[in-house]
């Protein structure tokens, strides 16, 4: 090919082999400026390690941390507290979605509560919790049950709100009763706008579980965070912080791959495949 | 407004022998009365066209021989089996071609609804997503999903109204080519004076929420558009839909006449 023909666009960078999309190097190059000005500060004295770690240290901290079993038994503890806490919301969510989308008494009855609760600031609701709980397990996972029921139950009332009537009323022609029109058409149609829904949940309850952890906690990321304070350790904090980044992507990651599975139907979804 | 007397009709045939026989149907919306004393009988096997201008009641007509509305005043009798083929196809996106062609069926449904996908000639797109559909083949799983049913009364709310017109002559080959195998009685409501011609018995013509026409066709299929009795019928229906067509026009060959 004549090369001059196209003047304008830089050539790829080649490693081994491999073309990378010069667009993709260019955006690598900031964060990795920084990182560089952070090492170097952190070497030069610049960023006093009681203030921030340097990003040498905290890579060695975590593999110490991975090492030493720490971090696993910390992680999984924060994991097992977010599963159960969103479960525990998911569900309540959802089965307070479906009363008030599925009838008119069920709509008038716990719509108002839930739009007055949801205005609350959940966060600031630990104080109340311990008082209520004490400062065991529980208050950590209601606050992640709390925060993470919200966020489905408004997207699957919407949903279910948002079902096309027609759909309804051909399900109805073709002789499906009430709960078969519910299982085929009312809750596959509210399917989409929910799974938004639980990646919102998702993010609020890591979120909570950042705070109740901070709660007396003596395991968990949280608490590897707070202990750390205590020793002025800022190379754990942000490992538990990227942690927590980790895991939230993690998680994201895994409600997405559900969506593309179960709404292989949808137009977009469709386009990609093909 | 009383509910009206709402049947699923006998089987064999209501007193004077037609599966569809309505009487004294008064139906209105606030103070806008949509059907009024309104009187029709579609006997078995019998291809019914149903026209009328926008607003003249013929689809509320439709939805109460569907079973879809439920208001209103007199006497309805359909078939216990009869099924609808609306204007778009309705199909729930999230199922699959058959399954959509299955809803509601409790035995034998994945046979049934692939046999009917064959009549409709669809059998290729059994398994796809409805969204893949072009308007005509959704239109046929439309039409396969309310012929499993067995149905003896078949409703279609201006099934082609959406579909482009060669693929419209294609449908209109199909339910009749369906209709002479299956012989259901058929109402079909449409705005399509040529299609009205060329598929039904009869064109009957609503206004204003009654009956204000009633054409026996009895040419019989195919029908050539050219002939003297098609254009005089022709003629007479656009006439009383408040068509006036010069003599000129009458051809079928020129603007004036609709696709089909």
């Amino acid at each position: 090919m004549d090369e001059s023909a196209i003047p304008a666009r830089p050539r790829a960078f080649r490693f081994d082999g491999i073309s990378v999309d010069p667009k993709v190097v260019r955006r690598f190059i900031s964060p990795l400026a920084i990182l560089l000005l952070w090492q170097l500060g952190s070497m030069y004295h610049v960023i006093p390690a009681t203030k921030l770690a340097a990003p040498t240290t905290i890579l060695a901290t975590f593999w110490s941390l991975s090492a030493s079993g720490e971090l696993p038994r910390d992680l999984s503890v924060s994991l097992g507290r977010v599963l159960v806490g969103l479960l525990a919301g998911v569900c309540a969510g959802a089965v307070l979605a479906l009363v008030a989308g599925l009838s008119r008494t069920g709509d008038d009855s716990v719509d108002p509560v839930m739009q007055g609760l949801r205005t609350l600031p959940y966060l600031g609701m630990s104080p109340l919790l311990i008082l209520w709980f004490g400062i065991g397990e529980f208050p950590k996972l209601a606050l992640v049950a709390f925060a993470s029921a919200f966020p489905v139950y408004l997207t699957l009332l919407g949903g279910i709100r948002a079902v096309d009537p027609k759909l309804i009323e051909a399900a109805q022609a073709f002789g499906l009763d009430r709960w078969e029109t519910i299982r085929a058409v009312i809750l596959p149609g509210a399917l989409a706008p929910a799974l938004v829904g639980l990646r919102y949940a998702l993010g609020a309850a890591w979120l909570s579980l950042v705070v109740g952890e901070q709660i007396n906690a003596d395991r968990g990321i949280g608490y590897l965070i707070m202990d750390a304070r205590d020793f002025l350790r800022t190379d754990v904090i942000v490992v538990g912080l990227l942690v927590y980044a980790l895991l939230g992507l993690a998680t994201d990651a895994i409600v997405r791959l559900v969506e593309r599975r179960a709404l292989e139907w949808r137009p977009s979804i469709l386009r990609e495949a093909r | 407004m009383a509910p009206f007397d709402f049947t699923g009709g006998p089987v064999n045939g209501s007193p004077n022998g037609c599966p569809v026989r309505v009487r004294d149907l008064e139906l209105s919306f606030g103070d806008s009365p949509l059907l009024r004393r309104l009187d029709l009988d579609i006997a078995a096997g019998e291809f019914v066209a149903l026209l009328g201008r926008s607003g003249s009641g013929k689809t509320t007509l439709l939805r109460v021989l569907a079973g879809l509305e439920r208001r209103g005043s007199g006497t309805v009798e359909v078939p216990a089996a009869s099924a609808v083929v609306f204007q778009e196809a309705r199909l729930l996106p999230w199922k699959r071609v058959w399954e959509n062609v299955a809803l509601g069926l409790r035995d034998g449904a994945r046979e049934r609804a692939h046999a009917a996908l064959g009549e409709v000639e669809l059998l290729h797109r059994a398994g796809a997503w409805p969204l893949t559909l072009s308007g005509g083949e959704a239109q046929r799983a439309g039409l396969a999903r309310a012929l499993v049913r067995e149905p003896r009364l078949l409703l279609l709310d201006e099934p082609f109204a959406s579909i482009d017109a060669l693929t419209r002559l294609k449908m209109h080959e199909l339910v009749l080519a369906l209709w002479e195998s299956h012989r259901p009685s058929v109402l079909l409501v449409t705005h399509d004076v040529d299609e009205a011609l060329g598929l039904a018995d009869r064109a009957v013509v609503i206004d204003g929420g009654r009956i204000a026409a009633e054409i026996p066709i009895d040419a019989p299929r195919p029908r050539d558009p050219s002939s003297p009795s098609y254009v005089l019928r022709r003629r007479e229906l656009l006439a009383q839909l408040g068509v006036l067509v010069p003599n000129h026009a009458d051809s079928p060959s020129t603007f004036a006449r609709s696709a089909a």
